[in-house]
């Protein structure tokens, strides 16, 4: 008799333990902030880094803050190895879209390889190749906590008409399935690679990478669509830098509205029978003036190495394959 | 809106670091174009809180803050005043703008003024666990020993800023006067620091500035415990904070200067926020 008392008050009491411990774990992880009673006691947290410089002579540099205090990444602007302290413990995973449709296939490899050497190292990644043969994505060995998922797409046979689609497919992704499975994502040209560190310095709620054909340029003579009749006009006193195409990200919220807003604004023009001068990339330009990026990369992370580099640029982190143009767009 | 191209290869000011090395900006006059944030933030329909300590005699300092807060603090934002005083009957009658407005939140006195300036942080963090601060978006903590002389607006907001403290932005990092006795909460070791920033002027986000107050607070009480009282007080703790917790922007000394104990240098285009003069031994344990 005792020991069927004993048994019956235990069984009341794990279940409602159970529950008690659940019930705390909800609550610790709804407090929208999370109190640390004293300071963070991580002294892996304290670098013995230089003190920055505050009055200290500039010759020949970059500009760092654009006038909306958006921050212009560049080599000597950032301390990385702090930065690293500084994401790493917030576990992010990070998401990287990929088109290798059409002629664009075979570069899948080496954006895959150089990705593994130097984008993000020591973050969780997850690459998304879109393509139209699947069974063609060649197997590239990834590292821990990297992943990769091949996302069937149609095969078109124009360029334009990929360049066209890259919006809404990106959009609808993030919708169906990588707001789930990523904090960050990047949209990245195929055709290029990465040769230095492309790390947490490029994080923001909003990214936009100056194109490197333009960076010195005035604006009256961007490429900008000029015809009126384009949602993706733009004035020639309107515009801040001319952004590149081939690579823009940030927090997924932010992408997945962002790339549905270039989609419509497509769309729009398609009704009415234009197609933008640079296509998505004039679509990209026009939302970018009026939403403005939180954070600007330099060309060193968009560059073109058929250009002679320039001084001013100091690591060039990612940059087109040796290729023609002409050829793929044949 | 029109406005002059920003040029990459042109820095708006050559003379001075714009960027920590955690790629926070560091506010300085020619890094921002007002009307392009103005536009962003009034979008956004944001109500700014200021919040101020007029204790004991202090109170006589509010008038002129205030005052030069209407001329141009947050000018054409909503902002709300928050004037934590131990003698409500003495807050000055000052004519707002619209969407301004001021609350008087009574609070107790300490008889030493190192405990009236560190009992700031307990406050502030319990006053932002009420319902009211659901209203802010973001809140400004201020000295009140100060007025505003030139615009301080929505360059400034973002979730977490500091101020760098006059005395101290041309210093190396073992010169500032930060916490140095490991057995305090506050302690900083000499090879470590990025700036040495200001008590009277930070401010963010309602949930940076109830963590950071918080956090401080409670690092005060243990030090209490302890039976040490860092060398500069809240100030002191600040700064260890900010070490550990970056700040996503910092503000230059535009925004914190004393004419009275530094002469105006060049680097500095506007003084912004400047201090009031005042005769200490009729301010002090009165």
């Amino acid at each position: 008799m005792f020991h069927w008392k004993l048994a019956l008050v235990l069984g009341l009491c794990l279940p409602a333990s159970l529950s008690l411990w659940v019930l705390w774990v909800y609550v610790e992880n709804w407090m929208p902030v999370s109190y640390i009673p004293y300071y963070l006691p991580c002294p892996e947290i304290l670098l013995e880094y230089l003190q920055p410089k505050l009055l200290e002579q500039r010759p020949t540099e970059l500009l760092m803050l654009t006038p909306w205090l958006a921050p212009i990444v560049s080599e000597g602007t950032f301390n990385p190895e702090l930065l690293q302290h500084l994401y790493q413990p917030l576990n992010l995973t990070i998401g990287v879209t990929m088109f290798a449709v059409g002629k664009y296939r075979p570069f899948v490899q080496h954006f895959l390889e150089s990705a593994e050497e130097f984008f993000m190292r020591g973050f969780q990644v997850h690459y998304y190749i879109f393509t139209p043969k699947p069974e063609a994505v060649p197997s590239v060995p990834l590292g821990p906590g990297r992943h990769l998922s091949v996302i069937p797409t149609q095969d078109h046979s124009h360029w334009e008409e990929i360049s066209m689609r890259r919006m809404e497919m990106i959009s609808k992704h993030i919708a169906g399935r990588a707001h789930r499975e990523v904090d960050y994502l990047f949209c990245l040209h195929a055709d290029m690679t990465f040769r230095n560190p492309w790390g947490p310095e490029t994080l923001g709620d909003m990214v936009a990478a100056i194109h490197p054909g333009y960076f010195s340029v005035l604006r009256q003579q961007f490429p900008y669509e000029r015809r009126r009749a384009s949602t993706a006009y733009v004035a020639d006193n309107e515009g801040d830098f001319y952004y590149g195409g081939a690579v823009f990200g940030g927090r997924v919220a932010n992408v997945y509205e962002f790339t549905r807003g270039c989609h419509m604004a497509i769309l729009a023009d398609k009704a009415n029978g234009i197609v933008a001068a640079w296509q998505e990339e004039s679509h990209l330009n026009r939302r970018f003036i009026s939403h403005k990026p939180s954070k600007v990369l330099s060309p060193e992370y968009l560059w073109d190495d058929r250009k002679p580099r320039p001084p001013s640029l100091k690591l060039i982190r990612f940059s087109t394959l040796d290729k023609e143009t002409s050829v793929l767009r044949s | 809106m029109v406005y002059p191209q920003p040029m990459a290869l042109t820095p708006a000011r050559r003379d001075v670091l714009v960027l920590t090395p955690w790629l926070a900006p560091i506010i300085w006059e020619g890094t921002f174009n007002i009307d392009i944030l103005n536009e962003q933030f009034r979008l956004q329909n944001i109500t700014v809180g200021l919040s101020v300590f007029a204790v004991k005699k202090y109170i006589t300092f509010l008038r002129l803050f205030l005052e030069s807060a209407e001329q141009h603090f947050m000018v054409g934002y909503r902002v709300t005043y928050y004037v934590f005083t131990d003698r409500p009957a003495d807050v000055p009658q000052v004519g707002l703008g619209p969407g301004r407005r001021l609350a008087v939140l009574p609070v107790r006195s300490y008889p030493r003024w190192q405990d009236v300036s560190m009992r700031r942080m307990q406050m502030i963090s319990q006053f932002l666990e009420q319902p009211s601060r659901q209203q802010m978006d973001y809140l400004v903590c201020a000295d009140v020993d100060m007025k505003f002389q030139d615009h301080v607006g929505v360059e400034i907001l973002t979730p977490l800023f500091g101020t760098l403290h006059p005395g101290f932005y041309t210093s190396k990092r073992d010169a500032f006067t930060y916490e140095r006795r490991p057995q305090s909460q506050a302690y900083i070791p000499h090879d470590q620091g990025d700036f040495y920033y200001m008590g009277a002027f930070f401010g963010g986000s309602v949930a940076e500035v109830h963590r950071l107050t918080k956090a401080c607070h409670e690092a005060m009480a243990v030090d209490r415990a302890n039976n040490i009282e860092a060398v500069w007080h809240d100030e002191s703790h600040l700064n260890k904070y900010l070490l550990l917790r970056k700040p996503t922007k910092v503000l230059s000394p535009e925004y914190l200067w004393d004419l009275h104990m530094l002469p105006w240098p060049s680097v500095l285009k506007k003084l912004r926020f400047v201090a009031v003069h005042k005769n200490h031994q009729e301010i002090w344990n009165r």
